[in-house]
């Protein structure tokens, strides 16, 4: 089953005529994903990559059954790209895209909104790596061969420290159901909890590697949620213990501003909600392995 | 990005916020013109630097004369300004801002955010202003009053009204709150601000209310869209590498350590940070080297990091997705032969394109360091600074 991405998703590429779309659409398909089509306004009728392209969202998804889009659309036009994907009934969207304005995603996030459970879109990101089902397909940037297919899902918002918590299992013989990068902006579409909730309710994930920093309140609100509300074990990593406090590290989300954002503060709000807690990043892998086991023998 | 205060208030008085009359100088001879232009019998002589703090650090005092006013801005000009928020090295004082005094009778605090948890922009306001947010925080938390706004419907005049009476304003104040509510929103919204702060915002002897400080920032994500807001960028207040680092693709912070990294992705970059301190070093520098990075843009993280006197070991830790491994072996090496490298360098690579990699670097004959785990690589890096130190 996995999350997100799984053997039935019909993915169309927004953007996918640009250098860095159509370089991604391609190592999709070469790795087996179900990439059925490409949208970029003004291109319509023509194909790429053996796919057809459309003007709109909407025509691709009438034409192909789309139902996911991977969104590489430049800032300033990407909250647009985003909103028609939702409109045209696209049920899961990635955005990979880096630097589109806060407001931008405040409007984006309420325009989700306007639309009832049943065919509200969820979106993954911006400015992340995507979501990578091993063995089933990808949208996104992540290098596809680093993971083992398996039962533990993965969510961060780095996607390099995602990468380096994937070959960690990997060496260790464990394998990835879903790793979904959420991204570094602090406005984003799903939460670490939205995620959480996905592989609690997932019959192929057993377990869940969960991985943050500084800045926002995400994780405390995603310790409150597996506190309450799953029965499946969550390990967790903190990035940033040696940041210093009110500078901006790259993300444009991780900076520690207010109460609860340190990384020292967010291990010890994970700790209490009863986390596993890795004590340095390259410990990671070996902090699953452990939990793991405890989990069998239990 | 962070504006000045005197821009701030421009800005603010346009959208209907009162502001007290005020010119600004680049000279000690020019505030004291600005001072006999204005007119009265007291001034207030504020330093312009992107900081706050900046009364306690002797950077605003009030005049009693224009000699006065030009003296106290004598020893402004120049000078680098030390307050709590700037760092030991302060900020450079270039412009200086000249204010009627005003009579001030109450001061409140009033601060327009980003709210990450409810992800709309949020109303920040106590009775009591005049000390920093944080402290206020501390000291007063029971007199902050939060509101979230809709986007949807923007600011609402009741939630305007229900805030005013709330600080305890009354008559005439009202409605000059309400206006100056509406103003800093529709500031916040139209120029994709990330901060709006009035504090403090006074009220007056006459009962008016006047911002007798102001504060913005602003989306340097969004400054494509605001050219007028990306001219008040003032590189004077900025750290220069720092700025020149961003100016080349790279997100650059220096720190107090001596080992410097090379890394790609924010998150790494934190990670392998933290691994350093865990085995014993400090890192000098967050340096994430962004996606697809070429080997020219490596070179230029080289010569970033290496242009702090304290670097003595370089650590590049490369997790490649969407960047190529090979592509940072070439510009190691390229790096390594063109600056003349005299200090221990350990790499670690994996993911995309990673034989290629090291089969680079194993073919450039360079005495670097390598490394196969982000816990291998922060122990070499370590250790090879305790070399390099004995």
């Amino acid at each position: 089953m996995a999350v997100l991405i799984t053997e039935d998703t019909r993915i169309i590429v927004q953007g996918m005529s640009g250098r860095i779309g159509q370089f991604h659409a391609a190592d999709m398909i070469r790795h087996g994903t179900r990439v059925v089509g490409g949208v970029t306004p003004g291109r319509g009728g023509e194909s790429l990559l053996d796919r057809p392209l459309f003007d709109t969202v909407r025509a691709a998804v009438e034409a192909t059954g789309a139902d996911a889009s991977l969104i590489f659309v430049p800032p300033p036009f990407a909250a647009d790209a985003i909103m028609e994907a939702a409109d045209a009934g696209i049920r899961t969207a990635v955005c990979v895209t880096d630097g589109i304005p806060a407001q931008d995603m405040m409007k984006v996030k309420r325009f989700l909104r306007r639309y009832p459970a049943e065919r509200k879109m969820r979106l993954v990101g911006p400015n992340c790596a995507g979501v990578i089902s091993p063995g089933i397909g990808f949208m996104g940037i992540m290098p596809p061969h680093i993971y083992m297919k398996g039962r533990v899902g993965i969510v961060g918002r780095s996607g390099t420290l995602g990468y380096e918590a994937a070959s960690q299992m990997k060496a260790l013989g464990i394998g990835v159901s879903t790793s979904v990068g959420i991204g570094g902006d602090p406005i984003n579409g799903s939460s670490f909890r939205d995620i959480l909730e996905l592989f609690e309710a997932d019959p192929e994930t057993d377990a869940v590697m969960m991985i943050g920093e500084i800045g926002g309140p995400q994780e405390a609100e995603a310790a409150a949620f597996a506190r309450d509300h799953m029965s499946k074990p969550v390990v967790a990593y903190i990035a940033g213990l040696s940041a210093p406090r009110g500078r901006k590290m790259g993300h444009a989300g991780a900076i520690i501003s207010a109460f609860g954002e340190s990384a020292q503060e967010k291990v010890e709000i994970l700790s209490a909600a009863g986390i596993t807690v890795a004590p340095n990043p390259s410990a990671m892998g070996e902090t699953m392995a452990r939990v793991l086991k405890l989990r069998k023998a239990a | 990005m962070d504006i000045h205060e005197y821009q701030a208030k421009e800005i603010l008085a346009e959208f209907g916020v009162p502001v007290p009359r005020g010119g600004l100088a680049y000279s000690p001879e020019q505030a004291e013109f600005r001072a006999r232009e204005l007119g009265g019998q007291a001034w207030v002589v504020k330093a312009q630097i992107h900081s706050g703090g900046r009364g306690q650090a002797g950077g605003v005092r009030v005049c009693r004369g224009a000699h006065e006013v030009r003296d106290f801005a004598a020893g402004l000009f120049g000078r680098q300004l030390v307050t709590r928020q700037t760092g030991a090295a302060g900020k450079a004082v270039y412009r200086v801002w000249v204010e009627e005094a005003s009579d001030i009778r109450r001061e409140l605090y009033l601060g327009f955010v980003l709210d990450r948890k409810s992800e709309r922009i949020m109303i920040v306001a106590s009775a009591h202003g005049g000390m920093e947010i944080e402290e206020l925080a501390e000291k007063d938390p029971a007199s902050l009053r939060r509101m979230t706004i809709d986007p949807a419907t923007g600011l609402i005049d009741f939630q305007a009204r229900e805030l005013a009476f709330s600080l305890g304003l009354s008559g005439g104040q009202i409605a000059q709150m309400v206006a100056t509510l509406r103003a800093c929103y529709r500031a916040f919204r139209d120029l994709d601000a990330t901060m709006v702060e009035i504090n403090p915002l006074v009220v007056t002897g006459t009962g008016d209310l006047v911002a007798l400080d102001a504060k913005m920032s602003f989306d340097t994500n969004a400054l494509f869209r605001q050219p007028r807001i990306a001219e008040l960028r003032d590189r004077s207040q900025e750290d220069a590498r720092e700025s020149a680092a961003a100016d080349h693709g790279l997100a650059y912070v220096g720190l107090d350590g001596d080992i410097g990294c090379i890394i790609n992705g924010a998150g790494l970059a934190m990670a392998t940070m933290d691994m350093i301190k865990l085995a014993g070093g400090e890192p000098a520098n967050f340096l994430d080297i962004g996606g697809g990075a070429s080997p020219e843009r490596v070179v230029r993280a080289f010569r970033t990091v290496l242009a702090d006197a304290n670097v003595r070991v370089i650590l590049v830790n490369i997790f490649a997705g969407i960047n190529r491994c090979d592509w940072v072996a070439e510009g190691v090496v390229q790096a390594y032969r063109e600056v003349g490298m005299t200090i221990p360098v350990v790499v670690r690579l994996a993911g995309t394109n990673v034989e290629e990699g090291r089969r680079i670097l194993q073919a450039s004959g360079l005495p670097l360091v390598t490394a196969d785990t982000l816990a291998d690589a922060a122990d070499k890096a370590v250790a090879a600074r305790l070399k390099s130190a004995a």
